[in-house]
């Protein structure tokens, strides 16, 4: 089967957060299992969300260098 | 909800009309103002959403009222098209950055950032009533454009309309949850509020309709909404935090939480899964998605002024 890349579940955005499609739950660094009620989530990847494990754009405001990859 | 106050001759002919069942003999040069224009077309869209409680639902399609429609919203178009410089040239490159990076490069004044630190809780309330126009249908003029979009972008919009919605649970639609907030400051989500607002917000309010009801300005409708999503994250995190030092209550605070995370994940959607596909099926969209994403970012620096020069705080 194709996939086109944007189909896919798991979606890295460069620059910002990881898109997850269809899933149900994500267990943070912690250990703490967060509980997932969306279609489609955006985890953070530049680490300076305020709502980790979720992105909340912070990595807007960071310098383009400093941005995730 | 009831139909408005008038506001000159064109609206006052309208609510007339509406209310009496008579035809409509009228054209936008009737207009006393812009205002009264932009609250007249305010009303023949509003009947094309929950309509108004006095008036009869079969007046939406009536010729007589469509052909003022068409009038005002080409008065509309016209005035949105003469402000909006162009499509960025990198947009004909990686479509993703440069939007990304039109939308950043956009400055404007913050009504978030006043509300973070500083704004009175009339302030802030005002606010809520300012905007209620707009969150009570939140998402809705996108709905209107989900059949008309190529397979792959009526996906992701379906997908980000589904979260928009509630996800299947209707009290966690977002236009619920900001009646919700009204009513827990004792406001009324009737959308009374209409009659308090200036021309800048029914203007905003109208174009983002005329994007979402006509198919020719699809790219328009998507590009609104990718830069509406790409510039709530942050200051809804700064409005909650706001809302917070006024110690307003805890619905109003929720809306806004709820906004910082699923916009960080709509702008993404709506960028990387709508416009980009869409473009890519039909790159005729190129430039409306750009004039829609201008009028967004515009429009909303244009309401911001009036907000921040009627509260005295300088921009």
């Amino acid at each position: 089967m194709t996939v086109a890349a944007r189909d896919a579940d798991v979606v890295v955005c460069p620059g910002g957060p990881l898109l997850l499609r269809g899933v149900r739950s994500v267990t943070d660094a912690d250990g703490t299992v967060h509980v997932v009620d969306r279609p489609v989530v955006a985890l953070c990847r530049c680490e300076l969300s305020a709502t980790l494990p979720w992105c909340d754009a912070t990595h807007k405001r960071l310098p383009e260098e400093r941005r995730p990859r | 909800m009831h139909l408005p106050s008038p506001r000159g001759s064109l609206s006052a002919i309208l609510v007339d009309a509406l209310r009496t069942a008579r035809p409509v003999r009228t054209e936008p040069s009737l207009a006393s103002s812009p205002e009264d224009a932009a609250l007249a077309l305010w009303m023949l869209h509003e009947l094309s959403y929950a309509g108004f409680s006095d008036v009869d639902e079969a007046r939406e399609w009536q010729p007589d009222l469509l052909r003022l429609r068409h009038d005002l919203e080409s008065e509309l178009e016209d005035r949105l098209r003469a402000r909006f410089p162009g499509a960025p040239e990198s947009a004909s490159g990686d479509l993703v950055t440069a939007f990304f990076d039109y939308v950043e490069s956009h400055e404007g004044p913050s009504v978030a950032s006043h509300v973070h630190t500083d704004a009175t809780e009339e302030q802030a309330i005002e606010l809520l009533r300012w905007r209620s126009v707009y969150h009570l249908k939140e998402a809705d003029p996108s709905s209107f454009v989900l059949a008309r979009l190529p397979r792959a972008a009526r996906a992701a919009l379906a997908e980000l309309l589904y979260d928009e919605y509630g996800a299947g649970r209707p009290e966690r639609l977002h236009s619920q949850l900001f009646a919700e907030a009204l009513r827990s400051v004792g406001l009324d989500p009737d959308g009374r509020y209409v009659d308090e607002v200036p021309s800048e917000v029914l203007e905003m309010n109208n174009a983002v309709s005329m994007f979402g009801f006509q198919r020719r300005l699809r790219g328009a409708a998507m590009g609104h909404l990718a830069a509406f999503e790409c510039t709530s994250s942050v200051p809804a995190r700064r409005l909650a935090q706001g809302f917070q030092r006024l110690e307003l209550p805890q619905p109003v605070i929720d809306y806004y939480t709820e906004h910082v995370v699923a916009d960080a994940v709509h702008e993404q959607v709506a960028v990387r899964h709508i416009l980009l596909p869409l473009v890519e099926a039909d790159p005729d969209q190129l430039e409306p998605v750009f004039l829609g994403a201008f009028t967004c970012l515009d429009q909303e620096a244009r309401t911001s002024r009036v907000l921040l020069e009627r509260w005295d705080v300088a921009a």
